[in-house]
């Protein structure tokens, strides 16, 4: 049975259900109650998340489960490395990913390292939920998408869904996962609704989701930027081209098979990635196709990206930095050597 | 705020040897290293904790597996307090196969989380956190454990350790956090690193008792733990411990220790030796004997001796050792 409900729903209930399954499962981070301590304060006006996104679970799961930090990220997130090398199975949440900065060396020294420098003797089933993702106005700070950062470390896994009905299927798997796993959610997609399964199921993590089928053109695309490449798609089949929009949902495992296999049949390839250029992962997709696929291709890759600057904070500016259908047209008019191909 | 000396006669007969036989084991076993590190023969650098012995064997000495330890770059203490395998220690030194970490770690990262020690650590402050983690799962799942912090002086001045004690004291969790006040971090003096004249007077920002004992002598450190370990074990929360100490080596292997005096150096090798103090007091308190205190010390000469026969002998990992474990799955 399938119901529509939005992304920050689909991520509440995973959690939900995976607290139900299996009492180990906690969740911390700054006010995901909200109001601890507060005598007068009824569970249900909790805050649950300053988006609202844990709203409810501790009135069901108590305080002992559902526990408000203080903002001290480098504490509470090292804290939650050995409550999960000792026994628990913590979801954290890093407000924002851009807060990162304050608890780098937790995810990046500690947890990510526990096992292989321990010579296998732990594991870290880890969950770090953290936002990202610009166009909610909310300037440099709040804003970057910085998936690539931890991509790059060995001993994370990298997932970033694009969809309600992906977001609870890899939230579960994440959380019973025993690697630590940094989750992405961008705050802009929580109001959008989907089909979603009912019940406790998992999407395996290192998967990547044809979203739409294509033979002419193959674009993956990250998060978001998966309906991006969606809309291009539509606007595309009216210059008579079909496009195969690949989303990855996790970076590191990265499904090469998937990307490689569309590549070969479509030889062109577009990345659209909202995070900035270098080092990104739409460089290392680009990498991989050019090193694994290049007798595939027809055309040179595009790489459409944010340029190499924060986010800005007003409107005016920020619609410039993030990719959109229209960029994704002119990549195509560059590819194919047609500039009439993006005349209205 | 005083500096705490022994006070009553709390240890037993069989701990007493059990802290004697530590202690020598530390110190025997870091002698090694230093001989062995100067013939080139261990890869990377090691940090050695000879001369902090009481501190280590004086907290762990309360402690069992399932107690929690976090450590520090100058782990090697710790471990053996915690009851590792010294074979597997020195193989890890070394880096072999039979090595405690499979080699994978080295000096900076031994560990044996089945024996509650989560890791010497190479970031300094990169303890407080991690212990107030593994306090966590104690309080949340009530197996009564405790986890003891062990951090240096430089530590203190970093960010973690606000933040780590913080949370504890919040939260109440059963941690116990030990400094080891070596008087450097680094090559640069406390006095100059901290505003703080003592470190255990940082407690009261946090509402938690802070303790000043003196880290050379392991009773007066046992019986502070003591105190500590009650208070968490009955959920009073976490305990600030200061132990004021010296390292007889340097930062690291290789370190020409300018900074020190020669007085200093010598002052802290004799007169204030930590296993010397604690070989008298036995022998005053009539707890051991010199017979049994001279066959603890040839035991541990002998344990240390085929610690590294065993390290030398044991096998390197191999080239497909490269990429195992760095996860539980990744497809």
């Amino acid at each position: 049975m399938t119901r529509k409900i939005s992304f920050s729903q689909a991520i509440n209930e995973a959690m939900k259900l995976a607290m139900r399954k299996d009492e180990n499962v906690i969740l911390l981070g700054e006010d995901v109650a909200g109001g601890a301590a507060v005598d007068h304060l009824q569970d249900d006006e909790a805050w649950g998340g300053v988006m609202g996104v844990t709203k409810g679970l501790v009135q069901e799961f108590g305080r002992d489960r559902v526990l408000d930090t203080p903002i001290a990220e480098a504490g509470y997130i090292g804290a939650s490395v050995t409550a999960a090398a000792t026994g628990l199975r913590p979801i954290a949440e890093l407000m924002f990913n851009d807060f990162i900065g304050s608890c780098l060396d937790e995810v990046m020294n500690q947890a990510a390292k526990l096992r292989y420098m321990f010579g296998g003797k732990a594991k870290v089933p880890l969950t770090i939920r953290t936002m990202h993702g610009a166009g909610f106005r909310a300037a440099a700070q709040h804003s970057q998408s910085l998936y690539a950062l931890f991509t790059h470390i060995p001993g994370l896994k990298v997932v970033v869904p694009s969809t309600p009905a992906d977001a609870k299927g890899l939230l579960l798997s994440s959380i019973f996962d025993d690697d630590p796993v940094i989750f992405f959610e961008d705050k802009t997609l929580y109001n959008m609704k989907g089909e979603v399964e009912e019940g406790f199921y998992t999407i395996p993590i290192g998967k990547a989701d044809i979203k739409r089928k294509g033979s002419d053109l193959t674009i993956v695309a990250i998060g978001k930027q998966v309906h991006t490449a969606l809309k291009a798609a539509d606007m595309l089949v009216e210059k008579g081209l079909e496009t195969e929009v690949i989303d990855p949902r996790s970076l590191s495992p990265l499904d090469e098979d998937t990307i490689l296999s569309s590549v070969a049949k479509t030889g062109r390839l577009i990345v659209i990635d909202e995070a900035n250029p270098r080092c990104s992962v739409a460089t290392d997709i680009s990498a991989l196709v050019a090193d694994k696929g290049f007798d595939y291709l027809d055309a040179p890759i595009k790489m459409i990206t944010a340029p190499h600057c924060p986010v800005p904070f007003t409107p005016v500016l920020e619609d410039l930095y993030l990719p959109t259908p229209e960029k994704v047209l002119h990549a195509v008019a560059e590819m194919i050597g047609d500039e009439s191909f993006v005349a209205v | 705020m005083t500096v705490m000396k022994s006070e009553t006669k709390s240890i037993t007969r069989e701990k007493a040897k059990w802290m004697y036989e530590k202690m020598c084991e530390i110190r025997q076993f870091e002698d090694k290293v230093h001989e062995i590190f100067s013939k080139g023969v261990l890869p990377g650098f090691v940090h050695l904790y000879a001369g902090e012995e009481a501190v280590a064997v004086g907290i762990c000495a309360h402690l069992d597996e399932k107690d929690y330890i976090t450590s520090t770059h100058r782990g090697h203490g710790h471990c053996i307090a915690k009851g590792c395998d010294l074979n597997g220690m020195m193989a890890e030194i070394y880096g072999k196969a039979t090595g405690l970490c499979k080699g994978k770690g080295g000096s900076m990262h031994i560990a044996d989380v089945e024996k509650g020690m989560l890791g010497a650590n190479g970031i300094v402050g990169g303890g407080f956190p991690l212990a107030v983690g593994a306090a966590l799962t104690a309080k949340l799942k009530k197996t009564g454990a405790v986890a003891v912090c062990f951090f240096g002086d430089g530590a203190n001045n970093h960010g973690t350790f606000h933040e780590g004690i913080n949370l504890a004291a919040i939260w109440k969790l059963p941690v116990i956090f030990v400094a080891e006040n070596n008087g450097y971090g680094e090559a640069t003096p406390f006095e100059y690193a901290s505003s703080c004249k003592n470190i255990a007077d940082r407690a009261a920002a946090y509402n938690i008792p802070g303790e000043i004992v003196d880290g050379k002598d392991v009773v007066a450190v046992y019986e502070a733990a003591g105190r500590a370990i009650i208070r968490a074990r009955n959920g009073e929360g976490p305990t600030l411990i200061e132990c004021k100490t010296y390292r007889n080596y340097g930062h690291f292997e290789g370190d020409a220790q300018k900074y020190k005096t020669a007085e200093e150096k010598e002052k802290h090798a004799k007169e204030l030796d930590a296993i010397s103090k604690f070989r008298n007091y036995v022998l005053s308190k009539q707890l051991v004997t010199e017979k049994e205190l001279e066959e603890i010390e040839g035991k541990v000469i002998e344990a240390v001796k085929n610690a590294v026969e065993f390290a030398e002998q044991s096998p390197f990992p191999q080239a497909e050792d490269l990429l195992k474990d760095v996860y539980v799955s990744y497809e």
